[in-house]
């Protein structure tokens, strides 16, 4: 290819020399490999890759995963029968834990992160303020699996001997929500998987919906102050009618990144294939299950062709989600 | 505002609600921020205390070895350094071009649109996809995982944040630095690499560290692609031992020799980690302002 358009660029050099008298302009004019024409390609098949990546992963997670989709058909959704035993494959479970461990990540991380954004960027101290968000980007900036094994040694412990005790004693008999503490407070499950999951996604939120906070014009939040509006009346209804779009956009982020964690989630979930009410039981998520089931399926299988359409699904819901969140946060800005 | 009201302001109940709104608000926001403060220092204090007890020279210096062997952590920390130090000799230039090529050459067509937006994207794609990506694509087809097939995933999941630092950087250069170069004749490559790259360097070199930082905490890519080994192993065409990957296996078995070797190495990942981005923001962040 090089070779080719390396001819044609000397032929146009022969043809533009035989056409013009000017010699000069033909010796400053530079050869294609030392010339901008090169580096442009170099950088644009760069940007390229970057596009076949993406492209990459999603084709060959269908490729790989067409397989079990062929044999289970629909049912592979709908079912939630996973034993390796039987060859039998259904990723509802899964798909219940990781979207149950999303939600109560979000639900919990959501006001928190409102709560410190708006700590941040009207009530803390200038010094306070950069201290306290030196501290919340080093733990976005913590390893996940580390989050794992605090989560596994410190909260699970917590979750057994004190929360899930007195949520259950407060709650087992109030209707509606009796279901949702039924169970053995092991430590391990989804309210487990969800607390970690929050502790992990809301300094991401945080961080973003301070940077979208911050771009509201001064004007407007000192006018509001001005009338006498209290600090909450100004973010109530100045600054969140202001950036609801960039709000949205980083919510959805957090989510986006919860769905897909694994490291984190794979030591307090609990790991089981099941779906029910209780918050307390041990379920799974697609990551979790994905990474703890991979060591056990050969090549070719088609349990390992299960898993990869695991991942196909995956992929499906966590760039959906990253997508929708890209964009609520490119209109704004 | 309760100094200054109108006197009788206790009796307005409008005053009222709105000072206890503000109130409950105020407190919320303390309480929300201490949580976040809290929950990282029960994260380092944690680390800290369990980590700090196994820490030994034997630690740093022995291979990993059966329960009761006294093993230690040493080949997975070079294993760990020699990947992400591969991922970074890979991912950094296609990063780097790539935000050249948004910056200076995109600008806003619907090309690099879409590149910025897939960019993004995998900004904060679930990094166990990315390892199953690699495995179909480097692992399967050669029959054996390897040390090449882990610092590939490592190398995908950094070049999205060189990207993002990368035109970000280049985008606060001035244009009259660049017509100034042209101005003498330079070609816009020169002017790109010698001019607007050097003058966006601390810039950029702060946007790789962050990748350096990122991927070397990183464990769901490496399951399905360097695998982790025992032994030493230095060879990137053998399954190659990593930190993560080792704490991943020691934390969750019964030894007690082996839980403590996995917080010692989880007290070495996130110390490690947490200093590049001290560094990092400190360092180069006073510089620029």
């Amino acid at each position: 290819m090089f070779g080719g358009s390396l001819n044609s660029e000397r032929q146009m050099t022969t043809v533009s020399s035989v056409a013009e008298p000017a010699p000069v302009m033909k010796a400053t004019k530079p050869s294609f490999w030392q010339g901008d024409q090169f580096f442009r390609l170099v950088v644009l098949g760069c940007a390229t890759l970057v596009l076949l990546v993406l492209g990459g992963l999603v084709i060959a997670m269908g490729v790989g995963g067409l397989q079990a989709f062929r044999v289970f058909g629909l049912d592979f959704v709908i079912s939630n029968v996973w034993n390796p035993v039987t060859n039998q494959y259904g990723a509802l479970a899964p798909l219940f834990g990781t979207i149950g461990s999303t939600l109560i990540a979000v639900a919990i991380a959501l006001p928190l992160a409102f709560g410190s954004a708006f700590w941040l960027t009207a009530i803390a101290p200038a010094a306070l303020a950069e201290a306290v968000g030196t501290a919340i980007q080093l733990l976005a900036a913590v390893p996940s699996i580390i989050f794992g094994m605090w989560g596994f040694f410190v909260v699970v412990p917590f979750m057994a001997q004190h929360l899930e005790p007195i949520l259950h004693h407060s709650f087992a008999h109030t209707p509606g929500i009796r279901w949702l503490v039924h169970g053995a407070p092991f430590g391990t499950g989804l309210l487990t998987g969800g607390i970690v999951l929050a502790v992990m996604i809301t300094p991401f939120i945080t961080a973003v919906m301070r940077d979208v906070f911050l771009v509201v014009p001064p004007m407007l939040k000192e006018s509001a102050y001005g009338l006498g509006a209290t600090r909450w009346e100004v973010i109530r209804r100045v600054v969140v009618p202001w950036s609801r779009a960039g709000m949205i956009g980083s919510v959805v982020l957090g989510l986006g990144r919860a769905l897909g964690e694994t490291m984190a989630v794979t030591f307090v979930i609990g790991n089981a294939n099941t779906i029910g009410w209780s918050l307390f039981e041990p379920r799974n998520t697609v990551a979790s299950l994905v990474a703890l089931e991979f060591p056990e399926s050969p090549a070719g299988s088609l349990k390992l062709s299960a898993l990869l359409a695991l991942g196909f699904l995956l992929v499906l819901i966590s760039f959906g989600t990253l997508s929708v969140a890209r964009w609520f946060l490119r209109e704004k800005s | 505002m309760g100094a200054t009201s109108a006197p009788g302001w206790r009796k307005n109940p409008l005053a009222t609600r709105r000072r206890a709104s503000d109130l409950l608000a105020t407190g919320f926001g303390y309480l929300a921020s201490a949580l976040l403060v809290i929950a990282l220092c029960s994260i380092l204090w944690t680390l800290l205390s369990q980590g700090v007890a196994g820490l030994s020279l034997a630690a740093i210096i022995r291979p990993m070895g059966p329960p009761g062997s006294h093993g230690g952590l040493a080949n997975a920390i070079v294993g760990s350094i020699i990947q992400t130090i591969m991922s970074l000799v890979i991912g950094a230039p296609v990063g780097l071009a790539c935000g050249i090529y948004l910056a200076e050459y995109g600008g806003t067509s619907r090309f690099a649109g879409t590149v910025r937006f897939v960019s993004d994207v995998l900004l904060s794609a679930p990094s166990i996809l990315v390892g199953l990506f690699v495995y179909l694509v480097l692992v399967a087809p050669f029959g054996h995982f390897s040390g090449l097939a882990g610092a590939v995933s490592l190398a995908i999941l950094a070049v999205p944040i060189i990207v993002r630092t990368t035109e970000d950087m280049l985008r606060l250069v001035p244009t009259a630095m660049r017509e100034a170069g042209a101005a003498l004749g330079a070609e816009k490559w020169k002017v790109i690499l010698m001019i607007c790259m050097r003058s966006a360097g601390p810039g950029v070199l702060t946007g790789i560290l962050l990748a350096l930082a990122r991927v070397s905490g990183e464990t769901a890519p490496l399951l399905f692609t360097s695998l982790g080994n025992q032994n030493w192993s230095f060879s990137l065409d053998k399954p190659m031992a990593s930190l993560p990957i080792a704490i991943y296996q020691y934390a969750g078995a019964s030894y007690e020799d082996w839980v403590a070797l996995a917080w010692t190495g989880a007290l070495f990942i996130t110390f490690g980690v947490l200093a590049i981005n001290i560094v990092v923001r400190f360092g180069f962040g006073r510089q620029k302002s």
